[in-house]
């Protein structure tokens, strides 16, 4: 098994030369991952919200659909995506296929479920210990939108991160879509894909290891800017003010 | 404190035949009674006698089966923007001691300016000022209790709910609470509350409404209740004995099909 002691030293080497070819590929790759999540996380949270929130016909029908779509193979968004795009599809004329907004569209079709459905459900939790309060106060499920989103936003933090491992870690929608173009369309795990196909496994290894480690740090930056967070508005330890100790009778 | 909100009292409040049922069950069963301004009303009951049901009837958080639930006084207005309620386990926003009591002001459209004057207000009043920029959430269950009535005593309200306000506190909190809710009434503010404690009743009210199994069995000055109450299910529980066995489901009409 020389392969992982060559994968070290070429990822290793990769990254301390800083190959202006891998960085392109890490750019392209954040960039196309982030800007899906971003768009998902803007049509996500609401859309959770709403059906966490909302009580109509098919209710638990949509649910159930959006539960199931959190599992969307990525192939198949890919292809409808492509066929959609495709000169002959009714998008065609846009022009996009094979291009990074091409990836960017089918990775908001595979994230938006999951940061749905992963919203629903804090939010359906939070309404339920909030619900009577806010009805009292005159807050219909509409006007509590806003409110629970903000209230749960901590926890709304994990279905965005959970979302953004699916768009980083996925290959068949962009490799459909986009095409591996080097230069153009080629992100971290469509070069791993093709290195791997050419042999070349260290260099794919090397890849991999610095893909993973990009997972890592955006999740551990996150991690802990929501730890800040969380520490100044709810969490910690219960602050005593001066004058008063409760363990003294 | 300044009076209670604008204008004419939403008072009395008629319940006209009121039931309730969830889950097949009739847990409210045919209340009609009138609950005038003035006098401070506690519900008293045993544990699934409806006590809590009946404030969130009058309350309009649920609505009844059967029956009618009135407020005489309102004439054509919306008489929610009247009420405030606090409930047995304080409801805290995931937000700082101020913002909790800014966010209910901002529900009832109070404007910015007069929301800033009125959460300070009801904090110091409440004795919760020097909590006003901690996160609510880490506040002990007492003081989560005392930020809930401050909430609910920034919006001026005519009629305001209290469901078993001190069920989990200790004696000094419960003071402390009880406190608030005098000042509370004492700035015009009508007080219905639930109690399972005759000692907070004796208190707290000068109206008790004794409910078993469902149905108001009397509603009395409390003055007259306590010197001995006409129903003799209230007599037992005045005098601190368990109501179980006293009436089997069986022999109570209401509950056979």
């Amino acid at each position: 098994m020389t392969d992982f002691g060559d994968a070290f030293t070429t990822a290793l080497s990769l990254v301390v030369t800083l190959d202006p070819d891998l960085a392109e590929i890490v750019g392209l790759s954040l960039r196309v991952s982030l800007g899906a999540v971003a768009v998902a996380t803007v049509i996500g949270l609401p859309a959770g919200a709403a059906l966490a929130l909302f009580r109509f016909p098919g209710r638990h029908g949509a649910v159930i659909l959006l539960n199931a779509l959190m599992g969307l193979p990525p192939v198949v968004v890919g292809l409808i995506v492509y066929l959609l795009l495709s000169r002959a599809g009714p998008l065609g004329v846009l022009g996009l296929l094979f291009t990074p907004t091409a990836m960017v569209i089918a990775q908001v079709l595979l994230v938006a479920p999951i940061v749905a459905a992963l919203t629903r459900q804090v939010i359906e939790d939070l309404w339920a210990e909030y619900e009577e309060q806010l009805k009292s106060l005159g807050a219909g499920p509409g006007r509590a939108l806003g409110m629970l989103l903000w209230d749960g936003r901590f926890s709304l933090l994990t279905a965005v991160l959970a979302g953004f491992g699916r768009a980083s870690a996925e290959v068949g929608a962009v490799m459909i879509v986009g095409g591996n173009i080097d230069h153009v369309t080629r992100v971290m795990t469509t070069a791993i894909a093709l290195e791997v196909s050419k042999g070349d496994l260290a260099l794919a290894l090397g890849l991999g290891l610095i893909l993973i480690v990009l997972s890592v740090s955006v999740n551990g930056a996150a991690f802990l800017l929501k730890e800040a967070a969380e520490r100044s508005q709810t969490g910690g330890p219960r602050q005593v003010p001066r004058g008063e100790d409760p363990a003294l009778p | 404190m300044t009076d209670a909100v604008n204008g004419a009292s939403i008072l009395p409040l008629d319940l006209a035949g009121v039931s309730f049922a969830a889950g097949g069950r009739r847990l409210i069963k045919d209340v009609t009674c009138t609950f005038e301004a003035g006098p401070r009303t506690a519900v008293i009951g045993p544990n699934g006698a409806g006590k809590s049901l009946l404030l969130r009837l009058c309350h309009g958080l649920i609505a009844p089966a059967a029956g009618r639930v009135v407020w005489r006084g309102a004439r054509g207005r919306d008489p929610a923007p009247f009420q405030a309620m606090v409930f047995q386990r304080p409801v805290m926003l995931r937000r700082s001691v101020t913002a909790n009591v800014d966010a209910a002001l901002a529900l009832r459209g109070v404007p910015r300016p007069e929301r800033r004057a009125r959460t300070a207000e009801v904090l110091e009043r409440t004795g919760l000022a020097r909590f006003a920029h901690q996160p609510a959430r880490v506040l002990s269950f007492g003081e989560q209790q005392k930020l809930a009535l401050a909430r609910a005593w920034a919006l001026r309200p005519q009629v305001l709910f209290l469901d078993e306000p001190t069920a989990s506190l200790d004696p000094a909190a419960t003071h402390a609470v009880e406190e608030i809710i005098d000042a509370i009434r004492g700035a015009g503010t009508r007080i219905l509350m639930t109690t399972h404690d005759l000692g907070q009743a004796r208190r707290m009210a000068d109206e008790i409404v004794f409910l078993h199994r469902g149905r108001m069995l009397e509603k009395a000055p409390a003055a007259d209740f306590f010197a001995g109450p006409r129903n003799d299910l209230a007599q037992a529980f005045v005098r601190g004995e368990l109501l179980w066995w006293r009436k089997r489901p069986s022999r109570d009409p209401a509950t056979e099909p």
